[in-house]
């Protein structure tokens, strides 16, 4: 195997810009799991469903994707409300999360799947937009727009979220509940409200993130199965609910995944992130344990 | 003259940069009963949890009837006669009452002498452990119907079908009525006769005072007193440390 | 009833119920019946790591599979007969598990359940990768010519599920009474309490993995003969992880009759239904009556018929 330097380069190129693509789809999960302790494990399953959504916009309407995803932002947040508040009258408030709560999110995860191929059968579906094609080209290095737009648009809704969860009174009180929901019930601020509208911006962030993967990719229902490992790997490597640390863990899954697919061939790259998952749960157990 | 039971060496405990437990020295002898006072969030639980095995110490070491426990798993320890109750009452909701005390039962009794229990013993010690406790009536019910102070009761009853030689218990009276309270007193008094030393964890001060032969006091991670109740009651530090309690 | 008598006293029933079968004349009800009985073990096997010690495995497939794939690899190297491919494959998969158990139990339960989650892909991902059997184009296993002891082949795997499913369930109820099943109920109500009582949980968690999994692995190792075209995509199916859960939280998950009572209705409910509706719709309705049930009836149809008898009898 020839190490060239050019395919080396542009393969940790396109690693870094799928890694700003991961943080976007991994976002949601970081506030989920690593703030809320809800394992949705059905996340990718919204994921894929905004990507259903802004294809049919594209289709029908001949809207952006990415304007297809930010008009869907209501709709979802509030398909993230009921779907909290479903999972607090059933499980949180009977304190039967572990067992039933995760049966539940795989039951919505597995649900989605299945009715989408119900409703789209399993061609893939892709979407046209202008800079969907053409590259960038910097000297020896090729940056795909098609990868480059999705990044640059997962780290402005990054940017966003960051400064939402530090400056306003909600996002430093998700920030809290996180911690200590007695603590923010004695802040007279109802926690069950405001885990609510934290998991209402989770599935919110999917809209938009879904749009970016049919941007980045052709998608049809059971890709969203390979991201389920992505995401938690993602999310415990950059140690839980930190914002900054998702970004990193994003990224440098995704120059790993990509140098692998680069010089071993695409076929293991589901793999590499379960198997990163699995390496980190094994040899970082300190950092994990006990929260 | 015989080791003491339990012997606390240096022990350190921190959560990140929070230094919870610092240079903690502790003895304790057989048949004691020593009571362990402190403000909120003064390290009490924490160090319950490094004593037996739930939180691993960072620095220091725990000598239990001779044997080095550091690092040692918490059913370990508890196999070697260290009891615990938990401060909230982690029952087992999907056992009944007596279901509760057949675990440590099967699991511990078995291990003091070689030989497992057989499973009349275990029907025999856990129908004895009920009526200490007060609970014979209950046998059948599922803790989710017991009242709290049952609830506590059953708590410290698990900890003694364990076989302890030591028993630590966490804030066992708290939240309740001064009948309940001296109840547990009682029950508690009674186990000690029986010979078995304890460690008695407790804000209620009637309680720790009457029932403890020695007293120890952690603020902020630190022991600053170790006596008889009335010496350490006129220590300047308790004082400061209780003021307006 | 004590042990000793429920093991002899399912066999008979089992014997009579293949007897019953054989009296329809039709080979039919032994294909449908054999996806049914594996189910059972399947279902069986879930829930002694889920519904007795509380820690949930969404990686059914794997060992299911790992077990299916161990038999090709034989049946390429040396055939073996039925029962010695099932042991084989229960070790194969009881290893996996214990491995995977080693790995992850320490963390808590949700990190064990993502991995489970994790193990599924990769191990799909290698066996896909993997030319000897067959890779992502599949496999042909051709069935032996001689069916020892009677009539068709299909009869024979029936027979075989039918003894694997008795012990299956055997082993669950024995399990549930004794020492053994005290401590997974413990880990399962409070981890931590259980530690300070003396339970050794780790290793009760490990031996709950690898018992789970091996049996998953016994009920996957005939499958290769059942089918005789066996591809990824088909062994790993979803649907095998989504039944093993969905059939023991339906029925219920707190002893034996639960995970045999929704195995045989959701078994017998969608073979059934896959020769009227599309799979994906037969699918479909299993998940929304898992998350119904869980939703609604946490207890599963057994605990709703055991509520409806303290309610009348009260």
């Amino acid at each position: 195997m020839d190490l060239s330097y050019d395919l080396l380069t542009n393969a940790i190129v396109a690693g870094v810009l799928l890694g700003g693509f991961y943080a976007a789809v991994t976002i949601g999960i970081s506030i989920a799991f690593g703030m809320l302790d809800i394992v949705n494990i059905a996340h990718p399953a919204f994921v894929i469903l905004g990507s259903y959504i802004a294809y049919l916009l594209n289709t029908t309407l001949g809207l952006d994707p990415i304007l297809g995803g930010l008009a869907m932002l209501p709709v979802f947040y509030a398909l993230g409300a009921l779907v909290y508040e479903v999972y607090y009258l059933a499980f949180e408030r009977r304190g039967q999360e572990s067992l039933r709560g995760l049966a539940f999110f795989f039951g919505l995860l597995f649900i989605t799947e299945v009715a989408l191929v119900l409703v789209f059968g399993v061609d893939y579906r892709f979407v046209e937009a202008p800079y969907i094609g053409p590259s960038l080209h910097l000297g020896f290095v090729g940056v795909p727009l098609r990868m480059l737009v999705p990044c640059v648009t997962a780290l402005l809704m990054f940017g966003a979220l960051q400064l939402f969860l530090s400056r306003t009174f909600v996002g430093r009180a998700i920030k809290a509940v996180s911690q200590n929901a007695l603590a923010l019930q004695l802040m007279a601020a109802n926690p069950r409200r405001i885990k609510r509208t934290a998991f209402a911006i989770s599935i919110a962030t999917t809209a938009i993130a879904g749009a970016l993967l049919i941007i980045i990719q052709p998608v049809e229902p059971s890709v969203g199965r390979d991201y389920i490992g992505r995401v938690f790997a993602i999310c415990v490597l950059g140690g839980m609910g930190s914002l900054p640390g998702t970004l990193l863990g994003a990224m440098l899954l995704g120059i790993v995944e990509n140098l692998t697919a680069t010089f071993y061939g695409p076929s293991w790259s589901p793999a590499i992130a379960f198997g990163a998952l699995l390496l980190t749960l094994a040899l970082r157990p300190a950092g994990i344990l006990g929260r | 003259m015989a080791p003491p039971l339990l012997q606390v060496a240096d022990l350190g405990k921190r959560f990140g940069g929070f230094v919870a437990l610092e240079a903690i020295n502790l003895t304790v002898e057989a048949g004691e009963r020593v009571g362990l006072i402190g403000p909120n969030g003064s390290g009490k639980s924490t160090l319950v949890n490094c004593l037996c095995g739930a939180l691993a110490n960072d620095s220091g070491t725990v000598h239990f009837d001779g044997r080095a426990v550091d690092g040692m798993a918490a059913h370990r320890r508890t196999r070697l006669g260290m009891a615990r109750s938990f401060q909230l009452p982690r029952p087992f909701a999907g056992l009944t009452v007596a279901g509760n005390l057949r675990v440590p039962l099967l699991y511990t009794a078995a291990h003091r002498g070689g030989a497992r229990l057989s499973a009349v013993a275990i029907e025999v010690r856990c129908a004895e452990l009920l009526q200490l406790v007060g609970l014979e009536d209950k046998a059948g019910r599922r803790p989710g119907d017991l009242t709290q102070v049952e609830m506590r009761k059953l708590e410290l009853a698990r900890a003694m079908a364990a076989t302890p030689k030591l028993l630590i218990a966490d804030e066992a009276m708290a939240g309740l009525s001064h009948v309940e309270v001296d109840d547990i007193l009682a029950l508690l008094l009674r186990l000690n006769d029986q010979g078995i030393t304890i460690i008695l964890i407790e804000h209620i001060m009637r309680a720790v005072m009457g029932f403890s032969e020695r007293l120890v006091v952690l603020v902020a991670g630190r022991k600053i007193a170790d006596g008889t109740p009335q010496e350490v009651i006129r220590h300047p530090e308790v004082e400061r440390a209780y003021l307006g309690e | 009833m004590s042990n000793r008598l429920f093991l002899p006293a399912a066999l008979a029933f089992g014997l009579i119920l293949f007897g019953a079968c054989r009296a329809v004349h039709n080979d039919y009800v032994f294909f449908a019946g054999y996806v049914v009985l594996q189910y059972v073990v399947l279902a069986t096997a879930w829930n002694l790591l889920g519904g007795y010690t509380g820690y949930v495995n969404f990686g059914t497939a794997a060992f299911f599979a790992l077990g299916a794939y161990s038999t090709v690899v034989l049946h390429k190297l040396f055939p073996l007969p039925i029962p010695a491919l099932m042991l084989v494959g229960g070790l194969v998969s009881g290893i996996v598990g214990l491995g995977m158990g080693y790995l992850t139990l320490r963390l808590r339960g949700v990190f064990f359940s993502i991995a489970t989650l994790a193990l599924a892909v990769v191990a799909q991902t290698l066996i896909t990768n993997w030319d000897f059997v067959g890779g992502s184009r599949g496999v042909y296993i051709v069935r032996p010519n001689e069916t020892p002891i009677l009539g068709s082949y299909v009869q024979y795997l029936f027979l075989a599920m039918l003894v694997l499913a008795v012990i299956a369930v055997a082993t669950a109820r024995a399990i549930e009474r004794s020492r053994l099943g005290y401590g997974f109920a413990a880990i399962r109500d409070d981890e931590l309490a259980a530690e300070a009582s003396g339970v050794p949980t780790l290793r009760l968690k490990l031996v709950a993995t690898t018992l789970s999994g091996a049996f998953m692995g016994m009920a996957g190792a005939p499958l290769p003969y059942y089918v005789t075209y066996l591809d990824p995509a088909s062994g790993f199916s979803l649907a095998y992880a989504v039944n093993a859960i969905a059939m023991p939280l339906i029925g219920g998950t707190a002893n034996w009759v639960g995970p045999l009572v929704g195995a045989v209705f959701l078994g017998t409910a969608q073979q059934i239904a896959t020769v009227t509706i599309e799979s994906a719709l037969n699918l479909l309705i299993v998940g929304l009556l898992l998350v119904g049930f869980v939703i609604v009836a946490p207890n599963g149809i057994v605990g709703l018929v055991h509520g409806r008898a303290r309610g009348r009898s009260s």
